[in-house]
């Protein structure tokens, strides 16, 4: 079933020319209208993916986000397999996760130190917080090159790997490939670590706003690319139900897409979703840091998305050195996909937060239809829900200091990368 | 006074400018080197231009785009461009050769909301490019060693040879002939390090076109692997739709 309100632009909301608005209409010390705008050209993904090759769905979705490129891949090919009913060796799918822990690291870590760790100090980059602090930025530098190492090792580059594609890998690597990789993971742990408490450590502004937090999760995983799409307020659907619970809108105001879950509004996903929906799953050393510095489920202060994040690293780290660990060269690299025609769904969390994809393909494996909701496209309701919940809490700042908090909250999200930078153009009408 | 540096997106991905803050080891270097006075994905400081050195990725689709390029360029002494998107129009380029009308009202419900060009275009299009530096992305050691070039005043040099060349300096067996696997390879621009065929798999030409590609040729090649014609005008109308080498060959299959 498919209605005029329920599609999806790919990267409308999902990124940011390096523009944005906040409209603020302020009576009598009273918001009357706050209305954020973001304007991305639209690139057309879905359109430009009918007709082309079932096999072509992991290189050309990865195209649409250059920070989370494994992703998009991950979710396509599971939704091919899916339409195709095969399912992938468990040693080739555990190599997967591998890979997507180095995506994790990557984003997390460049998130963390050179987006948004600036912000809390008031530094204007994260170069700029390099001459003042140097060790923790070098530690930064150091975890996320760890991660890009890894996304390297299982796909040739960090960006747009190209290892990936229907069925498993084009090639596994061997075991020596890999075993390079081990005291880097264990040196990374110790950098992992230092973040959660260097995270921890910053100013964070009490901002609490209970939202439905929605995310992969799984009975024994704290999930990354299986399971059921639940949310804290009992939400609990497999990843092919999608259409019937969210919608998306292209609302006029903004020009922007908005997602809610039907009948009951606004909802969130990225790393306090996850971890709100299965803290208990972390790894033990991820958990016991997160309780250390005072986190624990539920989290819904956005400014505090930082620590997560910085306890998702972690996991991610101590994850991906387990399997590197008992790493065995996997007999075949990918199953053979024969097309099937048919709907297939896939679901995997982006650093960022949920990414679906569904697709339908005939029986010679063209694309008939792509649909691709990606995960700042649904936060963008909770953005603004913030911004407004801002707006309304410090009237008192001047527009030079409001702004600042408004942007920093907007990263909060770790919208993908040019919303997440400095864009915002507040025009705050006072009356 | 240190040379400033400025980066400017474009519709895109991102990832050609976050190749360079991967740049980690060389990031503070470079950062030490020149002024980076505009680089909003990176800092919050914006200086006005002019800029010694402006980087542009992503393609041209927007009617503001076409005139925010024209002022950017007068801004910039250098003006370079990185990726695919910036050099040829990128992926999606794709609705070039489709009714974006049609494209807009498949993907969102109240199109008429949108101002779009029908085209996506490289920026080359637009207004005269000193540099480019190809890839779907940019390599991190091609940038890398671009920026050190134009700081040490030498000239910087960018490969227009084949991946194939960088292929046999990998060692790599040669996945057209061996396996017989499709790969763009041998009508493919260099500088990724031919990483495609030592992952087990043809490359897919993201680095766009090399010089004077023989695709006739390849297209004997691609038939003897079991690939045909039509797989391979499909397979040059993607990363690098755009470039016009590409565009002509897979009309001419």
């Amino acid at each position: 079933m498919r209605s005029e309100t329920r599609r999806i632009g790919v990267e409308y909301i999902s990124r940011v020319e390096g523009e944005g608005s906040l409209r603020v209409l302020v009576r009598d010390g009273k918001v009357q209208e706050c209305e954020f705008g973001i304007f991305e050209p639209p690139r057309f993904f879905e359109a430009f993916m009918r007709g082309r090759k079932f096999t072509e769905a992991p290189d050309i979705t990865a195209r649409i986000c250059g920070i989370c490129p494994v992703a998009y891949q991950m979710s396509s090919v599971q939704a091919m397999e899916a339409a195709c009913g095969v399912t992938v060796d468990p040693a080739v799918d555990e190599l997967r996760t591998l890979l997507y822990c180095g995506e994790w690291i990557e984003s997390h870590v460049l998130h963390m130190y050179l987006l948004h760790a600036p912000d809390f100090l008031g530094y204007e980059s994260g170069i700029a917080l390099a001459a003042d602090h140097p060790e923790e930025v070098g530690r930064g530098l150091r975890l996320k090159q760890t991660g890009n190492a890894l996304v390297a090792a299982l796909g040739g580059r960090e960006i747009h790997p190209v290892g990936i594609r229907v069925g498993g890998f084009h090639r596994v690597p061997t075991r020596r490939e890999l075993e390079p990789l081990i005291p880097r993971f264990e040196q990374a742990r110790e950098d992992a670590l230092a973040t959660v408490d260097f995270v921890a450590s910053l100013p964070i502004p009490e901002a609490e706003r209970d939202d439905e937090y929605v995310a992969l999760s799984d009975d024994d995983h704290y999930a990354i690319h299986h399971g059921r799409i639940r949310s804290t307020r009992g939400m609990d659907i497999a990843v092919d139900e999608w259409n019937d619970y969210f919608v998306e809108e292209h609302v006029a105001r903004s020009t922007s897409l908005h997602s809610h879950i039907r009948e009951r509004g606004l909802y969130q996903v990225g790393p306090m979703a996850r971890f709100n929906l299965s803290e208990e799953l972390l790894r033990p050393v991820a958990l016991e840091a997160a309780h250390r510095v005072g986190l624990s489920a539920p989290c819904t202060n956005p400014f505090r998305s930082i620590v997560v994040r910085a306890v998702e690293t972690l996991h991610a780290v101590d994850l991906a050195l387990e399997i590197l660990e008992r790493y065995q060269r996997p007999p075949r690299p990918y199953v053979p996909v024969p097309p099937v025609a048919g709907v297939g769904h896939g679901a995997s969390e982006a650093p960022r937060g949920l990414l679906y994809h569904r697709y339908e393909i005939d029986a010679d494996g063209r694309v008939l239809h792509a649909q691709i909701v990606p995960p700042t496209a649904q936060n963008q309701g909770s953005i603004e829900a913030d911004l407004l919940h801002l707006v309304e809490r410090n009237l008192e700042l001047t527009d030079a200091d409001l702004q600042h908090l408004l942007e920093q909250s907007i990263r909060n999200y770790d919208p993908c990368i040019s919303c997440s930078v400095h864009f915002l153009r507040l025009e705050v009408d006072r009356g | 006074m240190k040379p400033t540096l400025a980066v400017f997106k474009f519709a895109s991905c991102d990832g050609c400018q976050l190749s360079i803050l991967d740049a980690e080891d060389h990031l503070l270097a470079i950062a030490a080197a020149v002024d980076i006075a505009e680089f909003p994905e990176a800092t919050t400081r914006s200086e006005p231009g002019p800029y010694t050195v402006g980087l542009v990725e992503g393609s041209v689709t927007t009617p503001h785009d076409a005139l925010r390029i024209r002022e950017i360029r007068d801004q910039c002494q250098i003006l370079v461009t990185i990726g695919a998107c910036a050099t040829s129009g990128g992926i999606q380029a794709l609705r070039n050769a489709a009714d974006v009308a049609e494209f807009a009202a498949q993907v969102y419900p109240n199109p008429e909301y949108l101002d779009v060009l029908a085209t996506s275009t490289a920026i080359s299009d637009h207004v005269q490019v000193d540099y480019a530096l190809y890839g779907c992305p940019v390599s991190v050691d091609q940038l890398v060693d671009f920026i050190t070039a134009l700081l040490a005043g030498r000239r910087p040099s960018v490969p227009d040879y084949s991946v194939c060349i960088e292929c046999k300096r990998r060692g790599s067996t040669c996945v057209l002939v061996a396996p017989g696997m499709p790969c763009l390879g041998p009508v493919t621009r260099a500088g990724c390090g031919a990483i495609c065929p030592a992952f087990g798999r043809g490359c897919y030409g993201c680095f766009g076109p090399s010089s004077r590609p023989n695709v006739a040729s390849l297209a004997v090649a691609w038939e003897a692997a079991g690939a045909t014609r039509e797989d391979l005008a499909e397979a040059l109308r993607a990363f690098t739709v755009g470039a016009p080498e590409f565009m002509e060959a897979a009309r001419a299959l």
